[in-house]
């Protein structure tokens, strides 16, 4: 390669790379406000502020949905597995919520076990499968079947 | 194989093979294209099967991943041409570049647009500040970026330079937008097609998904050539051959 050539593409190559490992320290110091939502580890654990207004996100448990028959008052569980909290919200939720379904939950933690939602969001996971294969996944008991509804 | 890709390099650098190829690829190219992403879409839209959850809404994804996946690839496209230019200051290139930014910028905008109405019904909002979401309106801001910034310098050569610099420095983002999922809590969902590992896609979703993604890149292609053939008229309109190619009709 010519000598002016191979200078320009070093020169080229280093600022590239330059940029790119400020955007990536920049990305990494800044990751707390780039997370779209606390998870209940870090909710547990105090990592998130009590009494502010925040995003949370996880799994909702299995058989804790409790609905009062009488309002739109919701309460449920959100787990990842290291921690648990419990929701409470009143409106409409998402078509796509269920138990095991992924949420993230917008509004305030009023303690480390009790978070208030102004808005709840259902996540989708990345699997897309026709009803009769699921329903074929569940009879035959494949593990699959309802884990990965759950969404990561 | 490494000498015939040298060859075609050289070749196709010259505006004049350039404009020879795109010639008689063009006509073809055009009607592929749309017949694979009518036969995409049509199977995806009309004949997959319904989704367990999300039932008939999921369907959008024949627009939204094609959309979504033309408009990263483009931008990559758009780097490379870029870091050519810089180095190389290849006339092509130059060419290339300012060809790839219109219909990759209406490919974020319509990946954008789909999967706000995906987002509706599925999660429950049009718009959340979430870092995919957001990197990818970033990646339509650096589209629109390039383009602005080549018609803003008279000069073509000078333009190409500092458009190819915003175009390298932008392939930055697109590797945002596509591992944000993954290093980030997000509300979009992780990747659903992977190359090197099993897609968790139901196959009979999955192959009208990858047609139509195809017809998506050929469309994309088939509107970069001929964007490129009118971009290389104009630049050689004082050469023997454009001259000799205006009069000779």
């Amino acid at each position: 390669m010519n000598p002016v050539r191979k200078q320009r593409l070093i020169v080229v190559l280093a600022v590239f790379l330059g940029l790119a490992l400020a955007t990536a320290l920049a990305v990494y110091a800044l990751r707390q406000n780039i997370n779209l939502f606390f998870t209940p580890q870090q909710v547990v654990s105090g990592e998130a502020p009590v009494g502010t207004k925040m995003r949370v996100g996880g799994l909702v448990m299995e058989g804790s949905v409790v609905r009062d028959p009488e309002t739109l008052d919701v309460t449920f569980d959100v787990t990842d597995g290291k921690g648990t909290f419990t929701v409470h919200y009143q409106g409409i939720l998402p078509d796509l919520f269920r138990e095991g379904q992924g949420i993230v939950a917008n509004g305030t933690l009023v303690s480390q076990e009790r978070f208030e939602a102004e808005e709840v969001l259902a996540k989708h996971d990345e699997t897309y499968m026709p009803p009769e294969v699921q329903d074929a996944l569940e009879k035959a008991g494949h593990p699959g079947a309802r884990k990965d509804a759950a969404g990561s | 194989m490494w000498n015939t890709l040298k060859r075609w390099y050289h070749q196709l650098g010259s505006p004049r093979y350039f404009y020879r190829f795109a010639d008689i690829v063009l006509p073809w190219l055009w009607p592929l294209a749309l017949i694979v992403l009518a036969i995409g879409l049509v199977w995806g839209l009309a004949y997959a099967p319904v989704e367990r959850y999300q039932g008939d809404s999921y369907r959008i994804i024949y627009l939204h991943v094609p959309a979504s996946s033309g408009a990263l690839m483009g931008y990559i496209a758009m780097g490379v041409a870029g870091l050519v230019c810089l180095v190389w200051r290849m006339k092509m290139a130059e060419v290339m570049l300012k060809a790839l930014a219109p219909f990759g910028a209406v490919l974020a905008a319509v990946s954008l647009i789909s999967g706000a109405i995906w987002g509706k019904p599925t999660w429950g909002t049009y718009w959340q500040w979430d870092a995919r979401l957001t990197s990818m309106l970033i990646l339509l801001f650096m589209y629109l970026g390039v383009m602005v910034l080549q018609s803003a310098i008279r000069d073509p050569r000078q333009a190409a330079r500092a458009a190819s610099l915003l175009a390298l420095v932008g392939v930055i983002n697109v590797v945002i937008v596509k591992y944000s999922v993954e290093w980030l809590n997000t509300l979009h969902q992780g990747a659903t097609l992977n190359l090197f590992s099993e897609s968790s896609i139901n196959p009979a979703m999955k192959y009208p998904l990858l047609i139509s993604m195809l017809g998506m890149w050929l469309l994309y292609a088939a509107n970069v050539l001929m964007r490129a053939r009118a971009e290389v008229l104009s630049r050689e309109r004082r050469s023997g051959w454009v001259r000799k190619l205006v009069e000779g009709h």
